[in-house]
């Protein structure tokens, strides 16, 4: 017969990606200091300007203060403790995948990314980062035929320094918070887009973030840039082994969007999220926003968050150009002692911007799940609208649910919805699935990945099928 | 009705159970067998759903003592899921509703299951479509209810129709149906009646539990039994039932009537 509480069983499954891959690397000594940033910089071959914006950043990120008012309650971390730079041994000027560690294909195998010729992906290229560099980008000749740059950001910082310059730190200005100034000051690696004028990206990107060694911090960075009239879908992915500390997971994101051209960002985030007495973990502190610069233009988030022992991320869009959308799609699944505080800014300054949120947070556990989100009509944004959307799942009497819904208007003539709904899964539902032949866990997934429908939908046809089987993976044994 | 074919298909015995230490079923026999149709009576809270839900597997009864067998097998042992996949079917009293989840997808995952089971193929999309068409005349139901979500905003009847659209095409061996009749009107109970009756074969039983002769006037049952504290006080045939209709269960109580119909 069932035991006692079989919901949180179906929610509790072992982390899968919880593996060390066993390579020499090289790590420079643990702290921050400006010694430490012009060694990071010269490893990197750094034209000065960068090394100029990392030092700014620095010099303002001293003065600044770690955000509390999540309340995430964890011990307050020791910047000094944390290695700002790791790197596989092996040689990093990559001409070819045959030069990559073999070690290095098979840690992306393993986590069902192939990056080998004969297993890649088909109509999606990869850009893999492990620790602070990108080891492999994919079918980066294909895309060059029709003008699109997919690479490393730092090999696009030594390719293509003008466009770096001319664009780096505009969205997401180096002092506009303090998770941001620090990766302004330290940023490791990560993946720079370039879509020119009037070309629609024929596949889909996708960036891979691995964390494999234990006292580093992850600080990457993505700069996406779609020129008028392009277009292009962009996914993100993350996953890191399972260490009993905590380590630092410091991102930001830059999307700038020009006349009439679309950026889509996906984001699957499955960071080692603690065990169940919540010991280790990633803390994940991320700045993402995207600038829809020109007039019609359109940049779509949506995200599906399960990992992490602590989230911290605002997808957030600045509707500057006249009639630009913004969207954000977004699931956030916390189990056990995992904290969740997600959400996006729509920040209306053009007329008749809209935006569109939906946000759908599912806790199980112990854990809270918080939607925080804020939509703002600025007093050009005439005829502007919003639409949002923010649903709770509760698994379990443990959980908690929290929506943080931040309106201010200062146009007349702007229209701002927000609809919010909490709802459980009951035991009465459970029972009733399984009475018609549906396993347990079988039946909180199907009722998890009908709440999450609306949002699933969003993501690229090859992620939505793996977006819903990682949500029930999470939720084996507890919800989903 | 009771052929030498016939077989055993559920064998309980001197079951006991309680919930949140409650004792509630005090010792229920009961034996059911291919091509019967048992009617359950009796008054609110003299056990005849808790003895459904057990049937069904409902984490929330403990079973004390007793066994069940179903079919030969120990019932009492196996996951709900398992249960419904070997051929037990519950109609719930109050269908759950359940969000987000496609009413289609959910009949036809079901389906699948309890084909596997049986050693036949699982129905893809399109012959799932044509066999779920089909079965909904059996309770006249609209297609459009398919598009839904599981039970969300479907009336009372609409509800009972589509667990009689579960039995169609699960085809279950035992059909245990609690109070499928309560808050109906005349037409949407005839209908549920037909539907039951339609799929009433020499090979399965169905069990109806049931407060009412009016579902009984519709779907004639071999057996009544009547429960009281827990345990089937008397058996009879359909006269038991018109017998309870005209005297009220009252009349239970009265030990002076005790030799009649026997």
């Amino acid at each position: 017969m069932s035991s006692q509480n079989p919901v949180q069983e179906v929610v509790s499954q072992p982390y899968k990606y919880g593996f060390i891959t066993d390579i020499e690397t090289e790590k420079i000594d643990k702290g921050i200091n400006e010694d430490v940033i012009r060694l990071i910089s010269s490893k990197k071959e750094e034209p000065k300007f960068l090394l100029e914006f990392r030092l700014r950043a620095y010099r303002q990120w001293l003065k600044m203060k770690e955000p509390d008012w999540a309340k995430f309650g964890y011990k307050s971390i020791d910047y000094q403790d944390i290695i700002y730079y790791a790197a596989p041994k092996k040689d990093q000027k990559k001409a070819s995948l045959d030069e990559v560690d073999p070690k290095l294909l098979e840690t992306f195998d393993k986590l069902g990314i192939p990056l080998s010729e004969q297993k890649r992906l088909s109509n999606v290229a990869v850009d893999a980062v492990f620790d602070s560099v990108s080891i492999a980008t994919t079918y980066k000749e294909k895309l060059a035929e029709s003008g699109v740059i997919f690479c490393s950001i730092g090999e696009a910082v030594n390719e293509y320094p003008d466009l770096v310059e001319k664009y780096l730190g505009t969205v997401v200005p180096s002092n506009d918070n303090f998770f941001a100034a620090l990766n302004s000051a330290v940023f490791s690696d990560g993946s720079f887009v370039f879509i020119p004028k009037d070309v629609q990206c024929p596949m889909e990107l996708s960036s891979y973030f691995r964390i494999n060694s234990g006292d580093i911090g992850q600080f990457e960075r993505t700069l996406i840039i779609a020129e008028e009239r392009s277009s292009v879908s962009y996914l993100e992915g993350c996953t890191a082994p399972m260490f009993d500390t905590n380590t630092l997971h410091a991102a930001v994101v830059e999307l700038v969007a020009l006349d009439d051209s679309s950026i889509k960002y996906s984001t699957v985030q499955n960071w080692y999220s603690g065990n169940e007495e919540g010991i280790g973990g990633i803390y994940n502190f991320v700045t993402k926003r995207g600038h829809c610069r020109g007039d019609r233009s359109k940049i779509s988030w949506s995200q599906v968050e399960t990992g992490s022992a602590i989230t911290w991320k605002y997808p957030s869009c600045v509707l500057q150009g006249q009639d630009s959308v913004g969207e954000f799609y977004s699931v956030a699944l916390t189990n056990n002692l995992q904290k969740a505080d997600t959400g996006t800014k729509m920040l209306h300054v053009g007329p008749r911007t809209r935006s569109t949120i939906v946000s759908k947070g599912i806790s199980a556990g112990n854990s809270t799940n918080s939607y925080r989100g804020l939509v703002q009509m600025g007093p050009k944004a005439k005829g502007a609208r919003n639409y949002s959307q923010c649903d709770s799942m509760l698994i379990g009497d443990q959980a908690a649910a929290n929506t943080y819904p931040y309106i201010r208007s200062q146009q007349t003539e702007a229209n701002i919805e927000h609809e919010a709904s909490t709802c459980r899964i009951s035991e009465d539902q459970l029972f009733y699935l399984q009475s018609r032949g549906v396993g347990q866990e079988e039946a909180v997934s199907m009722m998890v990945s009908g709440f999450c429908r609306d949002v699933f939908n969003q993501l690229p046809m090859e992620f939505a099928a793996e977006a819903d089987k990682l949500l029930a993976l999470k939720l084996e044994g507890s919800v989903g | 009705m009771i052929s030498k074919d016939t077989k055993l298909i559920l064998d309980i015995s001197d079951l006991h159970a309680s919930v949140e230490d409650q004792p509630i079923l005090q010792g229920v026999n009961l034996r059911v067998h291919s091509g019967e149709i048992h009617a359950l009576m009796g008054r609110n809270g003299c056990g005849k759903s808790t003895l459904a839900k057990i049937l069904a597997g409902h984490p929330s009864y403990k079973v004390t003592s007793g066994q069940v067998l179903f079919c030969g097998q120990d019932l009492l042992a196996m996951e709900p899921e398992e249960r419904a996949r070997l051929g037990v079917f519950l109609g719930f009293q109050y269908p759950i509703e359940i969000p987000g989840v496609s009413n289609l997808e959910f009949l036809r995952v079901a389906t699948n299951a309890r084909r596997q089971c049986r050693g036949e193929e699982e129905l893809d999309l399109f012959d799932f479509e044509d066999f779920v068409i089909d079965r909904l005349k059996i309770v006249q139901m609209d297609p459009a209810f398919l598009e839904r979500s599981v039970n969300e905003g479907f009336s009372g009847g609409e509800k009972k129709r589509n667990e009689i659209l579960q039995m169609a095409l699960l085809e279950p061996i035992v059909s245990i149906l609690d109070e499928t009749d309560s808050g109906l009107d005349i037409d949407a109970l005839r209908v549920v009646a037909s539907g039951v009756k339609q799929l009433a074969n020499p090979d399965n039983a169905t069990l109806l539990i049931t407060h009412y002769q009016r579902l009984l006037n519709e779907i004639t049952p071999h057996f009544v039994h009547v429960m009281a504290a827990g345990r089937i006080l008397r058996t009879g045939g359909p006269e038991l039932a018109l017998k309870l209709e005209q005297a009220g269960y009252d009349w239970l109580d009265d030990p002076s009537l005790d030799q009649e119909g026997e």
